[in-house]
């Protein structure tokens, strides 16, 4: 701590300058565009530079964003709970029942399916769930039904089941983390003190895990949120999320300023419940020392 | 270690009030000292007693606030460590797992002007130097950690450094692997003849190789000296707890003079010791003496002695096969000293409860203010 | 340690995982222009048909370029942050690696749109060239997270033994240093292209008259007659890469035996 910046905090600054600028030029400062344009006014097709709140009352009060905003979120929270609860069993599953030099073939092989384009797997959920799709087509042909089945395109159910699979993955991969950490002779000394297997489980894996939950629920939640590509395709226009209401503010109708409100909105809420769940998981660690 | 070494040799290391500060931390509190050439010496203490940073400010891998470090007389302030005529055995060898070994063992050669054949030949004889003759062309990452350490050696000493330093080289092997190598860096050191500094916690380690030890407590130095009087003549009850193992008896000092002090030890009685072996420092009054557990001989039967006498009873007996260990309480104190005594044929082994006679000379004796 | 439900429903989420991807091959080499049961009969003639399709190629070409820009530039500026973060304190580090490492956690619209205004702002056309920067950004987390693996395996002394030994802190780099994460960049490069290569909403937003691959595949969905080629191109692409994430993986294994570790996860 001799002098403001030593020989090697100057190294270190030099290091990571060009990546921390390449962030600051084409992340940092265009946020602070959006967070800025939010606050000005559309004119014709171009922003004016005239201040305002008028934005964000009507993004906040306007029918047909809250709508959105509302299905967005039933959306995401809906996939998220889904996701996790379903990623839990085989998470632990990986990490209590594979032997340790299977357990990377199994998590390869669980990752492999979200390295493949989204885009085409969206699009063969839409080819499996539609009008004359694979589930139709297939249990006519099997003779199990007479007329195509309607509860199964163009809704959110639809939705939710395309980006349950889609995100599948990242939910399993913080589970299994946390899980791994847990030490083995703890569950051990339970069951030597007489408890059940259901019990151990209860009250000392699950507790335990519950960091890695939480993170999954965050890395479910926040990209789902903001999905374009799923209420696009599966949705056929009818079920826009936030991200296609971004794009037709400020693509297709050169509201930049409006669209720039929905973005901070978005991020708002998606940073407000995040924090929800970080105090939640902070509840818990408290909780267990 | 071998009591003939000269000591008129010139300095090899010189450390002249050297400080060091790791922000608010005093790291290194004023070490003023100096390595002969061609010495085995040791740095010895416990973790975090600067031991390590002493050594890495030898080879330039840490600076130093303030004072001077010569090595073969010349200040390195400002030298870099790559320049430095000095190499250094880390503590995790630090082997590159990409290398063959002979690449490891030859990879400070890099620069070297010489032809590749006789670079070659310069590694093969190191290799061989260290006992790892045809394993040049084993991958690094292949071999246990006996093997990675002498390929450290080998590949530090090719370059003809003139101190060779090492960082805690035998904490990773397992006992009898350790043994083994203490006896092997002796045998290297004297075939090489250079300086080798080495830095260890263990102090049957740095006894047992060491031709002068340092002994560092929180940055300082509390002694240098020889094995010999380090264990005889150890000059403060830290340093005499820290190298095997001493007893402390309670005494109070009758009189005292230039050359010697009169005492009277707890359960012993009356002593006079010479100044030599009292050199600790400190005020007067309340003092103790301590003795090593070999100092003392029971007597058995009707055995006597030239030597004073006292009682005691034994408290307990501990048998280790070729010694026996008696914790004994003298007459008029609380608190058991060891003893031990080597188990002789014939000799017997006295029971707990027993009372029994000892012998002692005052010579044996050190006194801690 | 055996329990039989949690092993099928473990094999049943398999199953489900990778149904849609298995439909693939079946309906790119099914004889019909429908996708739906039953089943027509095996054919190629999709496959034919994407082949011939020139407008394909070119946008593959340009993906292919994107890709390979973005995975070289984002391993670069991954290496870069990774060893600044993992050798040297410096003020702010947390920061900073924060910021790079924010397109993970933040919607890619959001990215997207930001970028986009940005640049409809200044001025600038929209091109391969806005792809990329775009691709960039949200690669190099990625990037970061893999090569700052690989430098934390990396054992501390071996800078310190080679510089001992006489080399100066570049030739450390090149002959102790890089060797030893060249598997982390080998992975590192081969994700940030996989990565680059599936990207959609960048791609779509940011792209000018040049358009990648994914931005082709999406403007042919809406044509039905062209959907069954998409199944054709849909399957070589999930093979190019799970084969891509293969030699990856395989790089990540091997990166750590080199170095003497033992390999528990996956990647991140």
């Amino acid at each position: 701590m001799a002098k403001a910046l030593d020989a090697e905090a100057r190294k270190g600054l030099a290091l990571i300058s060009p990546t921390a600028l390449f962030s600051i030029i084409l992340l940092a400062a265009p946020m602070g565009l959006v967070v800025m344009y939010s606050f000005l006014t559309d004119g014709n097709n171009r922003i004016e530079w005239i201040f305002t709140l008028q934005n964000y009352v009507e993004v906040w009060t306007g029918p047909v964003y809250r709508a959105i905003m509302f299905r967005s979120l039933v959306v995401s929270l809906t996939v998220t709970l889904i996701t996790v609860l379903i990623a839990y069993p085989i998470a632990y599953y990986v990490s209590f029942h594979v032997p340790a030099a299977r357990k990377s073939m199994w998590l390869f092989l669980i990752t492999i399916p979200f390295w493949t384009s989204y885009l085409i797997r969206v699009f063969l959920w839409k080819v499996i769930l539609g009008y004359n799709g694979v589930i139709n087509s297939g249990l006519f042909s099997l003779g199990i039904i007479d007329e195509p089945l309607q509860a199964i395109n163009y809704n959110v159910g639809a939705l939710v089941m395309t980006l349950a699979h889609a995100y599948a993955p990242f939910a399993i991969l913080p589970i299994f983390v946390a899980l791994e950490k847990i030490d083995r002779s703890l569950l051990e000394a339970g069951q030597d003190l007489g408890e059940s297997r259901l019990v151990t489980f209860w009250r000392v894996t699950l507790p335990l895990s519950m960091t890695g939950v939480l993170a999954a629920v965050l890395i479910v939640f926040i990209p789902t949120i903001g999905d374009y590509v799923t209420p696009d395709l599966i949705g056929g226009g009818k079920l826009p999320m936030i991200a296609n209401m971004m794009e037709v503010r400020i693509l297709k109708q050169g509201d930049r300023a409006i669209g720039s409100a929905v973005a901070v909105s978005a991020m708002l809420i998606v940073a407000l419940i995040s924090i929800c769940f970080l105090l939640l998981n902070r509840r818990f660690l408290r909780g267990q020392k | 270690m071998t009591p003939n070494r000269p000591e008129n040799r010139a300095d090899m290391i010189e450390f002249r009030d050297v400080h060091k500060y790791y922000g608010d931390y005093h790291a290194l509190r004023g070490i003023t000292a100096s390595i002969k050439a061609g010495e085995f010496f040791s740095l010895l203490g416990p973790s975090g007693c600067g031991k390590t940073t002493l050594l890495r400010t030898i080879a330039g891998f840490e600076g130093i606030s303030s004072g001077i470090v010569l090595i073969d007389g010349k200040d390195v302030a400002g030298v870099a460590a790559n320049v430095r005529p000095t190499n250094m055995v880390f503590q995790s060898y630090a082997i590159f797992p990409h290398l063959t070994v002979a690449e490891n063992v030859g990879f400070g050669l890099r620069k070297d002007p010489r032809s590749f054949p006789e670079k070659a030949a310069a590694v093969a004889e190191a290799l061989e130097m260290v006992g790892l003759k045809g394993f040049g062309i084993r991958a690094a990452h292949a071999l246990s950690g006996g093997q990675r350490q002498r390929v450290a050696l080998a590949r530090a000493l090719i370059l003809k450094p003139k101190v060779l330093l090492l960082d805690e080289p035998l904490s990773a092997l397992d006992k009898k692997l350790r043994e083994q190598m203490q006896v092997e860096l002796i045998r290297l050191q004297r075939q090489v003849g250079i300086t080798f500094i080495l830095v260890t916690h263990d102090q049957e380690e740095a006894l047992v190789m060491s031709d002068r030890i340092a002994v560092m407590f929180d940055g300082e130095i509390a002694q240098l000296a020889d094995p010999e009087s380090l264990y005889r003549r150890p000059n403060s009850r830290k340093v005499a707890d820290f190298i095997g193992t001493m007893n402390f008896l309670p005494a109070t000092i009758l009189s005292e003079s230039a050359d010697q002090v009169e005492i009277e030890a707890q359960g012993l009685g009356r002593m006079t010791l010479a100044a030599d072996q009292c050199r600790s420092k400190g005020s007067a009054g309340e003092v103790t003496v301590g003795f090593r557990p070999e100092t003392l001989t029971l007597l058995f039967g009707a055995q006597t002695s030239t030597d004073r006498e006292s009682e005691a009873t034994v408290e307990e007996v501990v048998y280790y096969g070729d010694m026996t260990y008696y914790d004994l309480v003298f007459a008029g104190t609380n608190d058991p000293m060891r003893v031990s005594m080597r188990n002789v044929f014939g000799r017997p082994v006295l029971d707990r409860g027993a009372r029994t006679r000892v012998a002692w000379s005052p010579g044996a004796f050190v006194l801690f203010r | 340690m055996n329990n039989p439900g949690l092993r099928a429903y473990a094999i049943g989420y398999l199953v489900f995982l990778y149904a849609p991807i298995v439909l693939l091959p079946v309906f790119a080499f099914n004889d019909s222009a429908v996708i739906a049961f039953p089943l027509q009969g095996f054919t190629t003639h999709w496959f034919k048909e994407m082949w011939a399709d020139t407008q394909l190629f070119r946008s593959l070409k340009n993906s292919l370029i994107i890709a390979g820009t973005t995975s070289v530039i984002a391993t670069t500026l991954g290496l870069l942050a990774a060893r600044a973060t993992t050798r040297y304190h410096f003020p702010a580090s947390a920061g900073f690696l924060g910021l790079v490492m924010l397109p993970l956690v933040l919607p890619e619209m959001i990215v997207a749109m930001s970028l986009l205004m940005v640049l409809l702002a200044i001025g600038v056309p929209l091109s391969i060239l806005t792809i990329i920067l775009g691709h960039v950004l949200i690669c190099t987390p990625f990037a970061v997270a893999i090569m700052t693996s690989a430098f934390q395996s990396l054992d501390r002394s071996l800078e310190e033994a080679a510089i001992d030994l006489g080399e100066t802190a570049a030739s450390t780099f090149r002959l102790i240093i890089l060797p030893l994460v060249m598997p982390g960049i080998v992975s590192s490069l081969l994700i940030s292209f996989t990565v680059s290569l599936d990207e959609f909403i960048i791609s779509f937003f940011l792209g000018g008259s040049e358009t990648a691959l994914s931005v082709y595949i999406y403007g042919q969905f809406r044509f039905p007659a062209k959907v069954p080629a998409m199944m054709a191109l849909g399957t070589i692409l999930v093979l190019v890469s799970i084969t891509l994430l293969s030699i990856a993986e395989y790089f990540r294994r091997r990166g750590i035996a080199r170095t003497g570790g033992k390999s528990s996860g996956g990647f991140l």
